[in-house]
């Protein structure tokens, strides 16, 4: 297993803020460049923890896929559904276009 | 009568039954003190008193009329701002959601509903339950009750702050990687995180999936085992709640039986980096157990090296999966990006969650992103799940031939606010001692067992048992509180300072 490159910039901080949809100001790009480094260099010891003939854990408990009776049941109104929505038409969560003008 | 926000919630549910007390009578005992002392605690984003004394007079006419009602039915209860309350705000501490009204309710609060508990409101939290102190709430922070200069633990310090300073007898917390038990050991009261899966997750905002647990909160030990098992057993609605019968943990909790109890203690949670005052009550209360008959022992888990550094990857990746849901698109925030006609559902996104998300929520959904990231992926997330894996082996050694575990709950003793709040890495040290339980499922409880002679504040001490044996963490806490009661001579929450008290005339 290759280690991934240590450190990470100013740029790499835009670009995940980017894939995490959240608009960084300036100054928290700035903030995080210098912080997340730190953080980083900590938790990379996992990677000489442990080999690779150690299974990895996703969960606690052993979880299988659990099914129910296909049965109708009761669920939320529309108008539940809809009451904490931004906004709404017609019974339908109305939102900005989808696509962006490229 | 005498205050009865003082009694336990069990001595409070006797003398409803036995009709000394009504259920109106002690909840507007319990408003009120919130209406005195929240001025310098905050340990409340929301108070229902409408809807608090309608239950309690519900329960009063129900008792009159003489139905069957369960034991804690007409006693008070506080619930943290993570789990969904159906017509009761449900902000998670953050502005994203401000002003939500979660259109259901938790299995949790269905349960509590149910069993006939007022609840007196919704109790601050760090926001989205990321933090060890409070001050990451959108709200402003909670103050601890021993001393309003110093955080009360987090993410719950809502929850354990309300109980600490007899605002209720009884609240839930939720515990991610020690934010029941944390602010329990700050704030000297009990709380419990118990078996994954053992309480029902629908309906509590989720921030890691595979780590989070719902647990009591409490000032004794019986009181939190009577939540426990009020809340506790399978739930159809979360996939991954346990399908077995809840442990007996009520009846643990009145046993107490520490003759013959088999304890091993963490070598690498008792060494060098404890504060002196949470050392010496620690070695104390070992003391005690020695002295009652317990086999003290102590064993080592060389892989909790790792569990700090595991952990701040795998709840980061799996919070910043999570939190991707807020896109203001069916609720919650929506802010339009400045400048733009006509934004994108993309760019609305992205405003929103600048506008909406605090500093640390930025910060872990940042670090996820990255460690979830093509390349990165294995070396990161892969790896920390290995750890977990290394962590699970060795408890299950550790746990060979003993009942339970024991460690300090945290280091240090609560520290002044901001103290930690620059340095994010030091801020989690803190839970080096709580977060290994849930990487691993098992049960954990912080009791409270003295205060630090160099701060006068509280000390905690963490029992952990194997996965699905939460009564043994009860018969061993409760075993050791009746010790430290009787050498005390009184409940150790009776020793905390009394809080400047508001009239509401002041208040209004």
């Amino acid at each position: 297993m290759s280690e991934p490159v240590t450190g990470i910039s100013r740029q790499d901080v835009e670009h995940l803020a980017g894939l995490a949809r959240i608009d960084l100001s300036d100054a928290e790009l700035d903030h995080l460049a210098a912080e997340l480094p730190a953080i980083l260099d900590h938790v990379a010891v996992v990677q000489h923890a442990a080999g690779d003939d150690v299974p990895a854990m996703s969960h606690p408990l052993p979880v299988d896929n659990v099914f129910r009776p296909d049965q109708v049941r009761p669920s939320l109104s529309p108008e539940d559904a809809l009451a904490a929505a931004p906004a709404s038409e017609q019974q339908r969560f109305l939102v900005p276009k989808i696509l962006g003008e490229q | 009568m005498s205050d009865p926000t003082r009694m336990s919630a069990d001595q409070m549910a006797h003398a409803l039954s036995a009709r000394e007390l009504s259920s109106v009578e002690l909840t507007t005992a319990h408003l009120d003190r919130i209406d005195a002392v929240e001025g310098s605690v905050h340990a409340f984003l929301h108070v229902d008193r409408e809807g608090a004394l309608a239950t309690a007079a519900d329960v009063d006419a129900r008792r009159a009329a003489g139905d069957q009602l369960g034991h804690l039915a007409g006693v008070p209860i506080a619930v943290k701002d993570v789990v969904a309350t159906r017509g009761m705000p449900t902000t998670c501490g953050s502005k994203i959601l401000q002003g939500w009204i979660p259109p259901y309710d938790a299995t949790i609060t269905a349960s509590i509903k149910r069993a006939g508990l007022p609840i007196l409101g919704k109790t601050n939290m760090d926001e989205f339950a990321m933090g060890s102190s409070t001050e990451h709430s959108a709200y402003g922070p909670t103050y601890n009750p021993w001393d309003t200069g110093r955080v009360p633990g987090g993410s719950g310090g809502g929850s354990a702050a309300a109980v600490s300073a007899f605002e209720a007898p009884l609240a839930i917390g939720t515990d991610t990687g020690g934010s029941i038990r944390q602010p329990g050991a700050f704030t000297g009261t009990v709380g419990v995180k118990p078996t994954y899966g053992a309480v029902s997750r629908y309906g509590l905002v989720a921030m890691a999936s595979s780590l989070d647990q719902a647990g009591p909160v409490s000032r004794t030990v019986l009181d939190a085992a009577l939540l426990h098992e009020l809340i506790s057993g399978h739930d159809p609605m979360d996939s991954t709640s346990i399908n077995a019968p809840s442990a007996p943990v009520v009846a643990a909790a009145r046993r107490g039986e520490l003759r013959g109890l088999r304890v091993g203690l963490i070598r690498e949670l008792g060494g060098e980096g404890l504060q002196p005052g949470v050392r010496a009550r620690f070695d104390e209360a070992v003391a005690l157990l020695t002295g009652a008959g317990a086999d003290v022992v102590e064993v080592s888990i060389p892989s909790l090296e790792y569990a700090l550094a595991a952990y701040y990857l795998v709840m980061p990746s799996e919070a910043s999966s999570n939190l991707a849901r807020f896109d203001a698109m069916r609720y919650g925030l929506r802010v339009n990006p400045d400048g733009v006609t006509d934004p994108s559902a993309e760019q609305v996104m992205a405003a929103t969650r600048e506008a909406g998300f605090g500093d640390e929520v930025k910060r872990r959904i940042i670090l996820g992103t990255y460690a979830l990231s093509s390349g990165y992926y294995d070396a990161y997330y892969g790896s920390a799940q290995k750890v977990r894996t290394l962590l699970a082996r060795d408890f299950a050694t550790a746990f060979e031939g003993l009942d339970v575990l024991a460690s300090p709950t945290v280091p240090t003793t609560a520290y002044p606010l901001g103290d930690k709040l620059d340095d994010p890495l030091a801020m989690y040290l803190g839970d080096i001692a709580t977060l290994p339980a849930n990487l691993v499922g098992i049960p954990g409880l912080s009791l409270p067992i003295g205060l630090a002679d160099e701060d006068s504040m509280p000390v905690g001490l963490q029992l952990m048992a194997p996965a699905t044996a939460d009564e043994r963490l009860y018969n061993a806490a409760a075993g050791l509180e009746r010790l430290l009661v009787d050498a005390w001579g009184q409940p150790l929450i009776d020793r905390a300072p009394a809080l400047p008290l508001q009239s509401n005339e002041a208040a209004s």
